[in-house]
């Protein structure tokens, strides 16, 4: 395999429904700007050769992966966290780039020096996950054996999937154990299953904001994502690249849904409520904007189009459809967590109506039946499913507080060298 | 009755911070094992599951509704299940703890019964304490016609948490009306030292530990109740 270090790469990730960061740009004197934060984020390329056989019974004859690593490697290994990303995030997690100064990490409030996952503690790692369209192998790429786009051609993923092509990477920066594997909605999704699929590899579980499995409600919202995309007349059964053209207006409607279930109702009432672009009703039949929340709707869904790849939304969504662990033991949670040796930490928010605390306490219910050591945290902010990539002071604490607990373990793994 | 050794060791109890265990915690420590799992409902900073890990070798979960509180465990360590404990206790499963605790916290819960109920389903063991209503200050307090106060209930009627005061033998009656077994009891004074004597006038704080009795079914009968002197 090789690694190598992406100059100038195209990133230009943002965070689903994270409106105070993806309002227009922010202005470039840096003399009105807060000082400038010390992490300097830097991409890398990882190259796998060896064939990933996949869940679906396919596999990829080779894969690429892009990363990024933030704080030292210790010199025993054990103070590796991986950081695990949504539908829409990527690698770059936290910190900014030479390059672009304004672009910051999609969960930089989280990790940094003196964050709650403190990076002068941790060596933290994002990485973009195959299918992506951030710089990983995904159905833009070039398909080696025929040179064309992957397209409709790349193969469905799930979950699991994911967590093997990390474990790799894992393998490849040396590291045999993580401290801690951490994710939020998707992510978390992803954390879960390193603690059965590797459960010797991960110390520490974070899981939050996430789910054991989709809920018949939030596959429907799924599809009408896929409906739109798939029907728009510019997506040419995936080939849209061929033709010079991207399936815009589906991927804003995919948007549109998408950001209304990340927010909570009593939010999104309170930043717009029924506040009228202009003045007065238009009654007018083009159905053009009048709302503020349509406005708002459009500006973030032509942003997101602009940048994201129809197809991979379409996988991606299929990635969380598939995610059921407990299916291989009839529906029983308890049976699929059975083989985790990791202690816990699970979050949810009380406002999140797409992935519910009651979501949450069935992982922590399966948990608790197998004698895991697992700490809840049911944090009522208001954000809605939102909320896990927001400042909230009780979260930030809860996570930081964890995670003092995480390196007291990751300090006193050498023998004698216990932290007072 | 526990032996005698254990009430002794109860008085060396310590907090994490040096300070020491509540006295009524210093009661329910010990009395619970080496190495078993408890479950502390109301858990609060997560002192007395400390304790036990640390000098016991027990484990287990602290259930708490209390954001400052859920923090509190954690930074200490204790592993805590931010829930009401009068709606989150069903993601417990059947005889999952050795002992489930609820420390002077059941006067401030609106379903007691269920509370009660659940622990004893939870449980193999369970040790609940209370302030005792019936203490003769309290008593006299009515006669002079103000609502009690204590250390143990430091509110005024207007804002007390407290919904379902009880004294010691109506605590009594209510265990044995829900079908469990008592298996022992302490009585505390205001200051935390045992009171051997007329508890039921002069304990400010009872300490009960109890099972379900397998064999009966609730209101079946007189089983297991221990009278005490009053």
């Amino acid at each position: 395999m090789r690694c190598d270090l992406i100059e100038g790469a195209r990133l230009t990730a943002t965070v689903p429904g994270l409106t105070e960061r993806s309002e227009p740009e922010q202005p470039t004197d840096s003399a009105a700007l807060p000082p400038p934060p010390a992490l300097l984020a830097r991409p890398r390329r990882v190259v796998f050769e060896q064939p990933l056989v996949l869940a679906s019974g396919s596999s990829l004859s080779g894969y690429e992966l892009v990363y990024e690593t933030y704080g030292e490697l210790n010199a025993q290994r054990s103070n590796a966290v991986l950081i695990c990303h949504a539908l829409n995030a990527s690698h770059h997690v936290a910190g900014v780039y030479a390059h672009e100064p304004d672009h910051r990490g999609w969960w930089d409030n989280m990790v940094g020096p003196g964050k709650p996952v403190d990076t002068n503690r941790f060596f933290v790692i994002g990485v973009n996950n195959l299918g992506s369209c951030f710089g990983s192998t995904g159905p833009m790429t070039r398909d080696p054996l025929t040179g064309r786009r992957y397209g409709p051609d790349f193969p469905v993923l799930t979950v699991e999937d994911w967590v093997h092509s990390q474990a790799r990477l894992a393998d490849a920066l040396g590291i045999e154990r993580f401290a801690a594997v951490m994710g939020g909605s998707l992510g978390g999704m992803q954390a879960l299953a390193w603690s059965t699929l590797y459960a010797q590899r991960v110390a520490h579980c974070v899981v939050i904001a996430s789910t054991p499995q989709l809920s018949a409600q939030n596959i429907a919202f799924n599809e009408v994502a896929r409906r739109a995309i798939l029907t728009d007349p510019d997506f040419h059964d995936g080939r849209f690249y061929d033709y010079g053209v991207t399936p815009k207006r589906g991927l804003m409607v995919a948007r549109m849904i998408g950001h209304i279930t990340y927010q909570a109702g009593d939010v999104m009432a309170q930043k717009f409520g029924r506040e009228l672009i202009n003045q007065r009703l238009q009654y007018d039949y083009t159905f053009d904007i009048e709302f503020q929340i349509e406005r708002y709707l459009r500006y973030q869904s032509d942003k997101f189009s602009q940048y994201f790849d129809a197809n991979t939304y379409l996988l991606i969504t299929r990635v969380l459809d598939y995610f059921d662990p407990a299916a291989a033991f009839g529906g029983d949670l308890s049976a699929a967590l059975a083989s985790a040796t990791a202690d816990f930490l699970v979050i949810s928010f009380t406002s999140d109506w797409r992935f519910t605390s009651a979501r949450s306490r069935e992982i922590v219910q399966a948990l608790l039946a197998n004698r895991r050591r697992v700490t809840y945290g049911e944090i009522d902010a208001p954000h809605g499913h939102d909320a896990f990539l927001l400042d909230d002071a009780r979260y930030h604490a809860l996570v930081r507080a964890y995670f003092d607990r995480v390196a007291a373990t990751v300090t006193a793994l050498p023998a004698g060298a216990i932290s007072p | 009755m526990s032996a005698p050794a254990d009430r002794g060791s109860a008085n060396r109890l310590v907090g994490h911070g040096g300070g020491p265990l509540r006295p009524d915690l210093q009661q329910v420590a010990a009395w619970i094992g080496h190495g078993t799992r408890v479950l502390d409902l109301g858990c609060g900073d997560g002192a007395l599951l400390d304790w036990l890990a640390r000098e016991r070798g027990c484990s287990g979960y602290g259930v708490e509704i209390d954001d400052a509180q859920v923090l509190a465990c954690t930074t200490r360590g204790v592993d805590v299940i931010q829930q009401n404990i009068e709606q989150g206790l069903d993601m417990f499963g059947r005889r999952q703890f050795e002992f489930v605790v609820l420390s002077m916290a059941i006067m401030a819960t609106q379903h007691t019964e269920r509370v009660v109920r659940e622990m004893g389903r939870i449980g193999h063991e369970a040790i609940i304490s209370f302030p005792n209503f019936g203490h003769w200050r309290h008593v006299w307090s009515l006669v002079l016609g103000r609502m009690p106060m204590s250390t143990a209930m430091p509110f005024e009627w207007y804002n007390t948490p407290n919904l379902h005061l009880a004294t010691i033998l109506d605590f009594e009656n209510f265990l044995h009306t829900l079908g469990m077994t008592i298996v022992d009891a302490a009585f505390l004074d205001e200051r935390g030292r045992p009171v051997t004597l007329m508890p039921a006038k002069r304990a400010s704080t009872a300490i009960y530990r109890f099972r379900p009795d397998p064999a009966a079914a609730p209101d079946s009968g007189a089983v297991g109740i221990r009278a005490i002197q009053v």
